[in-house]
Parts: structure tokens; sequence; C-alpha cells
């Protein structure tokens, strides 16, 4: 599914993944962990295809695909998804003619037929069940004067509509109440499939009580220093990350 | 005392052009006129020149009463004393005007039904998307055809007939309606004027007239088709509409030319006049050819546009979206003499490559309780720049005056500039004005959104800027909203890298 290789990004000269290896197999969930700054989402949007990222060196590939070289918008349409740390407000532009859009583009690209609007509403009704979201966000503008809450169910119902084939979720739970969390949980394991894998950010265990992970990185200072299973995330619970570091620095 | 809530405080020559923006959102790449064809039809022109010959004759040809033909001189003497205005924020290479054709219209007299208009004519309505033949039956569209000077068709005209509305090219006016043309012709914006409407006075060649009588509301949508033809021709198209007590009107016009290399100068006026408790709609896509990347070329429009509320109750609404032309100097404005009336003004105005746009309006408060409502947005791409520029005047017998003004700018990339002009004259206390201003960037993290969502850049981009614009668009009447919004994708096509 993805398969990273000692991948280097910097950006405005400055080295912020510092050879990066992952392999992420179908039907796998894998949870990201680390300190602030040390580089989680610099390397979801690398992997999305953000402008303003260096890759130095290394290699992504996704589906058997050269992803470093694809443009965003194929990525996306070959099955990517970013559930930003950030979402982004798009003033004035309907939220469901947005979501209608990109399905259409996502459904062109596999040469399938584009869903009228009759037949995406009920699409869309269907799962927004699913993330217990409310209508009228619906006829909003893209995340305009959306709580924070509110956005990430946002970024949830688009996967949700979308169904990616490999979905990296950035900090989805920051922000949430414990409600919203069990249900934007509960939207992920519902999509779970043995053909979809998902990358979850976080710096929480708790969210990985919901989404039970297969692997669990460490990310810390641009490279992985340490992965584990479900374990591992409690352990780091109870002892921070300061033990780590000094075991990843006496190796060096 | 003034009260004056000024929310955001404009600044006069807002120069916001943006230097550090990141690189994606700047490079420009070629995009060929949609509409660039040339009609093969054989024209009948003039000598080149202005003189008062020339005026004679253009009058001459059109068979004007005596009236016309004085008032068409007393500009053209007027015009001959007058300077070219010089505007700070529009740079173009001067106009030739002894180098121009005052008068081109095609050769054959003008045909009496569709069946006698010129196959080639016709390919071009086709090629323009002009809804005449069926399709502007199913739109229930009135269009008044317009190539060069010269109306070619006009349609439902009987429909209309019945309820007594008159909607005909302006020469036919001038014939068949003397006595409206002369009541009304001048009154709003007088031959005096400026350099432009000077001009255009004096040598205008056609253009639509509309005369709504008491109580009756215009059952459709009046629409005009405008477009350049001839090289190096002139345009001076001349609009009347007049609504009577009580009546209401929406008129269309819209807007393509073919692609050329010279400079074409288009100096239109229109003149709205709405009596007692009447209302007009006036709706503009303009969508001239603007030259090419490098800035050769396009129209030059300047155009003179003003609406008197004349009546009380009476309610004049501006509504354009501005994309085409090399150069736009335009100002749809109101004039609120009666009391309660109400004026506004909604305009989109997208500058790319080499464009560049002055625009703005005009909101002249006499009448007691007088309302004026201005909704700007405008949107600089490439090297270009938009400035916009308005004015605010209550008198001092206008009691209870109130305005709204709101003018936001959107940047694509850094080289283009935004500027804001907005000035106010306040002569009477109890006034209401409120202004707030805005300026904000396409943002890559807004375009990286879109694309990670499967939606191409140059489609993310005419989603944002139509978000961006959609208070506007709402105004247009639904079919042209949709033609509005496909030309804003068209015209910002490779703006962004
Ligand atoms: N555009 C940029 N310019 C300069 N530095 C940047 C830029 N983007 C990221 N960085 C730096 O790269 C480092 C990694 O940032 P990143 O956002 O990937 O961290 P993170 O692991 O997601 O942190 P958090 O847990 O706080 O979300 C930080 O030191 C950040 O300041
Ligand atoms: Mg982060």
């Amino acid at each position: 599914m993805l398969s990273i290789k000692n991948l280097q990004v910097s950006v405005e000269e400055k080295p912020i993944l510092k050879g990066l290896n992952l392999e992420v197999k179908p039907g796998e969930i894998h949870a990201i962990m680390g300190p602030n700054g040390s580089g989680k989402s610099t390397l979801a949007h690398v992997l999305s295809g953000r402008e303003g990222y260096q890759v130095d060196s290394g290699s992504a590939s996704y589906k058997g695909l050269n992803l470093l070289e694809m443009a965003p918008e194929i990525r996306a349409r070959e099955g990517m998804f970013l559930a930003f740390q950030y979402p982004i407000e798009i003033p004035g532009v309907n939220n469901t003619s947005f979501l209608k859009k990109a399905l259409n583009e996502i459904r062109k690209h596999r040469g399938e037929e584009e869903l009228d609007a009759i037949d995406f509403l009920s699409l869309i009704k269907k799962q927004m069940k699913l993330v217990e979201m409310k209508e009228e966000l619906l006829k909003r503008p893209v995340n305009q004067g959306f709580s924070g809450g509110e956005k990430k169910r946002n970024e949830i119902l688009q996967m949700a509509v979308l169904n990616p084939t490999l979905a990296i979720l950035d900090e989805t739970d920051s922000g949430l109440d414990i409600d919203a969390l069990r249900i934007v949980a509960g939207g992920v394991n519902k999509l779970r499939s043995s053909d979809n894998s998902f990358v979850v950010i976080t710096h929480y265990q708790r969210l990985l009580d919901y989404i039970v992970p297969d692997f669990v990185h460490v990310l810390s200072n641009g490279q992985i220093i340490k992965s584990g299973t479900k374990e591992l995330a409690l352990e780091l619970e109870e002892r921070g990350y300061d033990w780590l570091l000094e075991e990843a620095e006496s190796k060096v | 005392m003034i009260d004056k809530t000024n929310k955001t405080a404009p600044k006069n020559d807002e120069n916001i052009a943006m230097s550090d923006e990141q690189q994606t959102i700047q490079n420009i790449t070629d995009q060929d006129y949609k509409y660039g064809f040339v009609t093969d039809i054989e024209m009948e022109a003039f000598p080149k020149g202005l003189d008062e010959n020339i005026v004679r004759m253009i009058s001459a040809k059109k068979n004007e009463p005596e009236f016309m033909t004085e008032w068409r001189l007393k500009a053209y003497r007027y015009w001959r004393k007058q300077k070219e205005p010089k505007w700070p924020k529009l740079e173009y290479s001067e106009v030739d005007y002894e180098d121009l054709y005052y008068y081109a219209a095609p050769k054959k007299d003008g045909p009496k039904s569709l069946d006698e208009v010129d196959p080639e004519l016709l390919k071009t309505f086709d090629k323009l998307g002009v809804p005449l033949e069926e399709r502007e039956l199913l739109a229930g569209v009135a269009v008044d055809a317009v190539i060069d000077s010269v109306s070619v068709a006009t349609t439902f005209k009987d429909k209309l007939g019945e309820l007594g509305i008159i909607f005909c090219p302006i020469s036919e006016a001038i014939q068949d309606h003397p006595e409206l043309v002369k009541k009304y012709l001048g009154t709003v914006v007088p031959y005096t004027d400026n350099f432009y409407a000077t001009l255009n006075s004096a040598v205008f060649s056609d253009g639509s007239f509309v005369y709504i009588p008491p109580g009756v509301r215009c059952p459709m949508e009046l629409s005009s088709y405008f477009r350049i033809n001839a090289s190096k021709t002139g345009q001076f198209e001349r609009t009347l509409i007049v609504a009577d007590k009580g009546s209401y009107v929406s008129y269309l016009e819209g807007c393509t030319a073919p692609m050329r290399d010279e400079n074409q100068l288009h100096a239109a006026v229109v003149e709205l006049i709405a009596l007692d408790d009447a209302e007009i709609k006036y709706s503009t896509v303009q969508n001239w050819y603007a030259g090419n990347k490098e800035g050769v070329g396009g129209i030059f429009n300047f155009v003179t546009k003003r609406g008197l509320c004349g009546g009380s109750n009476s309610k004049i609404s501006w509504t354009q979206v501005e994309t085409g032309s090399a150069i736009t100097w335009k100002y749809p404005s109101c004039i609120l003499k009666g009391d309660n009336s109400v004026g506004e003004f909604y305009s989109v105005a997208l500058t790319n490559n080499y464009q560049q746009a002055d625009t703005g309006t005009k909101m002249i408060h006499q009448g007691k309780n007088t309302r004026s409502l201005i909704i700007s947005k405008g949107i600089s791409a490439g090297k270009s720049n938009n400035a916009y520029r308005g004015l605010v005047k209550v008198n001092s017998k206008a009691e209870n005056a109130r305005n709204y003004s709101q003018c936001d700018s959107l940047l694509i990339g850094d080289q283009c500039g935004a500027h804001t002009y907005p000035y106010l004259e306040i002569e009477n206390p109890s006034a209401q004005v409120e202004h707030e201003a805005t300026t904000s960037k396409v943002s890559e993290d807004q375009i990286f959104y879109l694309n990670q969502r499967g939606i191409s850049t140059e489609d993310a981009v005419g989603m944002i800027v139509s978000g961006y614009a959609r208070e506007v668009f709402q105004q247009l009447p639904m079919e042209f909203a949709v033609e509005a919004q496909a030309l804003m994708s068209v015209s910002l096509e490779g703006s962004v890298g």
C-alpha cells in the first residue's frame, strides 16, 4: 500500500525529516506519535503533495506508484485522503457542492459515472449519520465559522463520502470532546476494511482505545525512533518521551 | 454630527501589491480568447476621422429628425474643446481619434426576420452562444442583437407590444417615438458630461431603447448582445431605458468580441430613468477581448452608465460582472432624486495578465430617506491592476440618507495590485454612511485543501473566486449567473501555475 524508504525532506533549507522508513500494508492501522515539531504533519503533507517541501532523498511509493511525482489532486483521486490538523475555510463555497465535486472528480478518474444531485444527497445523508453531524453544516460554506470540533467532524464526513484507500488523520482527535471522539473513531472503524489503510497521527493514547492500531511508531526529530504495538502507546502515556529519546541518543 | 461608522478605516491608495507570496501562484500562461474570431462580412465604412460632415452623414444615414442632428452637432463642437482625461491608475497608448472609423454597418439593409439575416451573422451568433432561434424561445429571452453598429434582429416585439412596451434599436426609436427620445435622451448623461460621453453623443451609432408604460411589469428579461466587429471601428452604443410610474424591467447586457491586434475603443452611454415607484434592474456581463498575455491588443472600454431615480420610491440596481477589456473605465451610478428612492451597485471586476480596471460607482443622495448599497468585489490576477473608485454624496437636503458600502479585493499571485478609493461628501448631518473594506488572497492552503480532495488547481481557483463573488452572482438572473461563473473560470485559466 504505502512504502516509504529513507525519506529526507527539508523546508527552506532546514532538514525536517531525516531518513524516515515506514511500511503500511492493506488493512493495517498505523499510529504515529511523537513530540511537537517532530515532523508528523510534515510527513502527512509531503505524502499528500503539498508544495514547499524539498525532498532531498529517499522514496515513497503508493499502490506501486511513485507518489512523490504525482500532482496532489491525482494522489487524491487515487484514493489518498488527508484529514487536516487545521482544516481550511473556503468562504462562499457551499460544503455540499464542494464535496460533490470532489467525489465526482474521483469517480471520473476511476472511470465511474458521476453522481447526480439526488444520488449524491442520499449518499451524504447516510454518511452524515455515521459522524452525527448537523445537517445545517452542509448548507454552509466549507468550514467557515465551524467550531473546532465541527471542522474535524467535517473532515471525517468527507472521508466517509470519498471512501479512500489510504487515509492519513492528522490529530483528528485534538479539540474533540469525548462524545465526538467516540463518534469519529466509530466512523473510522466502520470504514475500515481489509482493502484500506489508516495512518493516525495523535498525541493521545485515548484515541487508540477506540481505533485500535496494528502498529505504533514514535517520530522524533525527523526519524522513527521506535515502533511497537498498542502497548507502546500505553507505555508512552505513562513514561513520556524522554526515556525513548535518551535510548535513541545512546544508540548513536 | 455625521454618523460615520468605519468598521475598517478605508485608506486612500491602498496599494496591496503582493510580494511575499510563494512560487506556485504566479505563472501566467497563454489563454486564447475563447471567442476570438472575426466575422467575414463586408463593411460599409465612412472615411476615417471625425468632423462635422461625418456627424451629419451619420445622422442623415439614419434619417434622423432635425433635433437629433442638432444635438449631435452641439456635442461634437463641445467635444472638440475637450481634452481626454488622464487617469492615474490607467496606462495606455493614446487613442488617435482621427484614425478611427465612426460608422460601420453590415452592407445589406436591416432584415425583417431571421430568414433574412446573413447566414454569416447567424453562425457568429451560434459561436457566441447568443440564444436566438429556439433557445431564445425556451429561455424566454428577447434579444436585440447588435453586430457593429446596426441592429439586425429584434424578437418578441409583438408580445411586448401588446403591453405597450417599446424595446427596439434606438435608431428606430428616434424615428418612431421621437417625442420619448427627445424628452429623455441626455437628461441623465448630458452631452457635456465627460469626454467619452460627449464623443458618444456626437457619433453614437445604435443601441437599445426601452420604454415600460405606467404600471407594467415587463414579463421577461430584456437582453441585448453587443459585439465589436470591424477593425478600428470605435463603438458608440447608446442605451436609454425609461421605466414609467409603477413599472418594472430587468435588462441584461452581455458582450464578447473577436480577437484583434489593435486596441479598439468603446465608449458607450447608458441612461436609466425610473419614475415614481418604478424599478430598473440592469445586469451586465462584459467579456471583451482583453489583449494577449503580453498586454497587446484588447478593448478600451470607457463607459458612462448612470441611472436617475427621478420619482419617489423608485429603485435602480446595477449588477456587473466585468472580466474582459484591456482597460475598463466605468462607474455605473445612481442619482437618488426621488424621496425614498434606492440605488444598488453589485460588481465583480476580474483582471488578469495586463488588464487594468478602474471601476466603481457614484451614489448621489438628493431626496429624503434615500438608501444606497454598494457591494464591490475586485479580483486581480497576473500583472493586472484593479481599482475601486466610489463616491457617496449626500446633499444638504437629503434627510436621513443611508449608505452601506463593502469593497473587497481578492489577489491571485504576487504581481497584481488592488486599490481602493472611497470618497465621501456628506452635507447633511443626518446621514448614516458605513464602509467596510477587506483584502484577501487566494491562499495556497485553500488551493491545496481542494487539491487534496481531488479538485484540480484551475477548478479550485474557479471555486474560490466564485465563492468570493457569490453575493454578486446571486443578483444575476439564473442563466446569466451560470454563464458568468463559466466566464470567470475561462478568464482565470492559467492564472495559477
Ligand atoms: N513552512 C515551514 N517553514 C519553516 N519551518 C517549518 C515549516 N513547516 C514546518 N516547519 C518546521 O518543521 C518542524 C516539524 O513541523 P510539523 O508541523 O511537521 O510538526 P508536528 O510533528 O506535526 O508537530 P505538532 O505535534 O505540533 O503538530 C517544526 O519545527 C516546524 O517549525
Ligand atoms: Mg502536526
